[in-house]
């Protein structure tokens, strides 16, 4: 009996690593967050939640959801285009090895460097700017834009782009030949196959990679605080100020609010996306 | 161009005047370093404020924040690349990023590491006990007791910070101590971080160099201690025990390149369209000391007060609406390549500036004089504490001091070094002229414009 049962949980031991994993770099904070945002000096405490209903903070958050949404989309839209694009060529052909290892490249080239780069290029006395202003008068030079919440959609969509070509790919592959033919022996027409065949099915990991882009763009930091140095429009700059701030004091139990709020966040949009899929996927199974 | 009734006007509002309730602490600034402005300061100083600046921060000439940033971001997106390539199913690698979303945010949130515990002080001589070179038993015994240690630990001192890195390296080949610069570019609270978690190791901090808010927020961290040239260092400058010793300080200034930009003559007249695209702050005012009491300034020459921060938002809200305002942090490198022109900074940072490029002149504008000291204090945890002591003697030793004022920043002991003849009179002399009286806010008038601030802040910005 015991060998058995023992036997039955031999799989499981590789499951483990995981496991611990998951213990120490998800429960364990996310714990200590939750704990840090219902306390203050050392007592419960509901004073840092009361603090995000403030207006300036919710601001942040409406900015934190509306840059990561339109991001998200943006990169979901011509990253699965031009992933169509790619899958339709030759499997193995230049283009998709060409295509599949810039984008590998690009999707990870985050941060400050992503952030200095655009700086050099569009910023105030960027190679680009300078020559658009001196040839074509546009005024970049003496414009701002690119430190507000546009240039970080404009950068955000540079790694998220390259993102959804490599996480769309899979899912492209998975749709086969065969049953493109089997629809036109059926007699449909491209858009009906796309209609009820090819959309329906890619649904999913559509919404899937969509909202990966969320959570990817939600919790960028590095690019946006590189970036922008006033302010603080988005929630994660709201977390330094509250951690690192040296006229306003003793704030750090706000950010650990912070914190909860954005893991509120994702939880809820990943809510959303399960019950979207479940709907979806039924023509699946 | 100093409009003829401004002076009064900022020599005028209650809170520029001494709060006769608390223990007035320090002289004007222009009484202290006071070669040009009027000798008798009506304004008395009090020192809790804001004043401070922060010393170094990734806010101010920051850089090493980034590098953290950086790594955590890619880290982030280099762990969810990898669950998403190896996985089929998209249920998984949704919980993956979410799961890294978590993380990111955690990290953001900042998990301190556990301290560890161990007596550090306990192991030497008790000279975390000494109060001054007498009870060390003479300067023979402190510089003795400090070589046995052998080891300084600072932290946040920028090497272009108030001539840092020379004064760092003249220490070490007076004293053959090697002095372990930690984090030069982080800012002052993340001083008294680093106190507390390394705490009992033999990697904490030694002495601290802080913004006002951090440092009279932090006493219990410091232990006394009076250096020898005590006497000379003015009373308001300085906590009556030693707890902690103003310095150096300035004021808040304008740096801007000839270059670039036409000569501003006051600070309203950064809403000129010349000025599209080209005032910059050094840092976020809800979080570094030195943008803080930018605004203070700006508000000072919008009619506003010590107590009324106001003004000052509303002018970088129209400043913002120009398309004027700069959204961006200068460092060293942005004003060197051009890219922030206009610099409302400490006057001693921005003239730092002017000995690299010939163009960069800085001006302090006489409608709105504010000023800030640093503190300095010995941490009760040293792992060196007679290093620690030392450093401190050597900071306020005329040679310690001198060397401040190579850097731009106006020493403490100014005042008594140019009686005593001491004063490196070159470097004094190229300090930014200043006119009129300073306005330094008190602990409940910079608590109070914070709040303002943080509320109102991003508001005014975005």
């Amino acid at each position: 009996m015991a060998r058995t049962r023992l036997a039955r949980l031999r799989p499981a031991l590789g499951v483990v690593p995981f496991g611990v994993y998951l213990l120490i770099f998800l429960v364990v904070p996310t714990v200590t967050v939750v704990i840090g945002a219902f306390a203050e000096d050392g007592r419960p405490s509901l004073a840092n939640l009361a603090g995000l209903v403030e207006p300036s903070v919710l601001t942040a958050l409406l900015n934190s959801v509306l840059v990561s949404a339109v991001t998200a989309l943006i990169g979901g839209v011509v990253g699965a285009l031009v992933a169509y694009a790619v899958v339709t060529g030759k499997p193995d052909g230049a283009l998709r090895r060409l295509v599949t290892s810039v984008c590998g490249v690009l999707a990870q080239f985050g941060g400050v460097t992503l952030a200095f780069a655009f700086i050099a290029t569009l910023g105030i006395s960027g190679v680009v700017s300078t020559w658009l202003d001196a040839n074509l008068g546009t005024g970049l030079t003496s414009s701002v834009w690119l430190f507000g919440l546009k240039g970080l959609v404009l950068v955000y969509a540079y790694f998220q782009i390259p993102l959804m070509v490599i996480v769309f790919l899979p899912a492209l592959d998975g749709v086969r030949v065969q049953w493109r033919e089997a629809a036109s022996n059926l007699g449909a027409t491209t858009w009906q196959y796309w209609r009820l065949v090819g959309l329906p099915l890619l649904t999913p990991a559509f919404l899937g990679s969509l909202l990966l882009l969320f959570a990817n763009s939600f919790a960028a930091y590095a690019t946006a605080a590189a970036l922008v140095s006033q302010g603080s429009p988005i929630i994660p700059l709201w977390i330094r100020s509250a951690l690192t701030s040296e006229v306003v004091l003793g704030r750090q139990n706000f950010a650990y609010a912070l914190a909860l709020e954005m893991i509120v966040i994702v939880a809820v949009v990943m809510a959303g996306y399960s019950l979207l899929v479940r709907r979806t996927a039924r023509w699946v199974r | 161009m100093v409009l003829p009734d401004v002076h009064q006007k900022f020599v005028g509002p209650g809170g520029t005047r001494p709060d006769q309730g608390g223990h007035p602490r320090r002289p004007g600034p222009g009484e202290l370093t006071g070669r040009r402005g009027p000798r008798s300061c009506s304004v008395r100083l009090r020192g809790r404020a804001i004043l401070s600046t922060v010393t170094g921060g990734a806010t101010l000439r920051g850089r090493g924040r980034d590098h953290v940033q950086r790594a955590r971001e890619g880290g982030d997106r280099s762990r969810t690349m990898r669950t998403t390539r190896t996985s089929r199913r998209f249920t998984s690698r949704i919980t993956a990023a979410v799961a890294t979303a978590t993380a990111i945010t955690l990290l953001g949130a900042g998990c301190a590491p556990p301290a560890k515990t161990a007596d550090p002080a306990a192991s030497t001589s008790g000279a975390a006990t000494w109060t001054s070179a007498q009870a060390a038993g003479g300067m023979d015994a402190l510089v003795a007791e400090a070589k046995k240690e052998g080891t300084l630990n600072v932290i946040a001192l920028p090497p272009d910070w108030a001539n840092y890195g020379t004064i760092i390296s003249t220490f070490e080949s007076k004293y053959g101590i090697k002095v372990d610069s930690a984090q030069p570019d982080a800012a002052s609270q993340d001083e008294i971080n680093a106190a507390d978690q390394q705490k009992g190791t033999d990697r904490a901090p030694d002495v601290f160099d802080l913004g006002q808010a951090v440092a009279l927020a932090n006493t219990a961290k410091f232990a006394p201690y009076q250096v020898s040239t005590w006497d000379t260092i003015p009373t308001n400058f300085k906590d009556s025990s030693g707890l902690w010793v103003n310095d150096y300080g300035g004021y808040m200034s304008i740096g801007y390149d000839t270059a670039k930009v036409p000569a501003p003559s006051g600070v309203k007249d950064l809403l000129k369209p010349e000025y599209k695209g080209k005032v910059a702050l050094n840092g976020d005012p809800t979080q570094a000391g030195a943008a803080f009491n930018g605004v203070v300034m700006t508000s000072l020459a919008n009619g506003g007060s010590a107590d009324d921060i106001q003004p000052g938002i509303d002018f970088f809200a129209d400043l913002k609406k120009a398309g004027n305002f700069l959204p961006t942090d200068p460092t060293s490198a942005t004003i060197e390549s051009g890219q922030t022109p206009l610099v409302i900074d400490w006057d001693y940072l921005n003239a730092a500036e002017s000995a690299k490029i010939s163009t960069w002149k800085v001006t302090v504008p006489s409608d709105a004089l504010v000023g800030g000291y640093y503190f300095q204090a010995v941490s009760k945890d040293a792992p060196h504490p007679a290093a620690a002591r030392l450093w401190q003697e050597f900071l306020y030793s005329d040679e310690g001091q001198n060397l401040f004022l190579g850097g731009g920043a106006r020493p403490v002991r100014a005042d008594a070094m140019q009686k005593a003849g001491t004063i490196d009179a070159a470097a004094y002399g190229k300090l930014p002229p200043i006119s009129g009286e300073p306005t330094i806010l008190t602990t409940d008038q910079s608590t109070k414009a914070a709040d303002v601030l943080s509320k109102e802040w991003s508001k005014a910005t975005s």
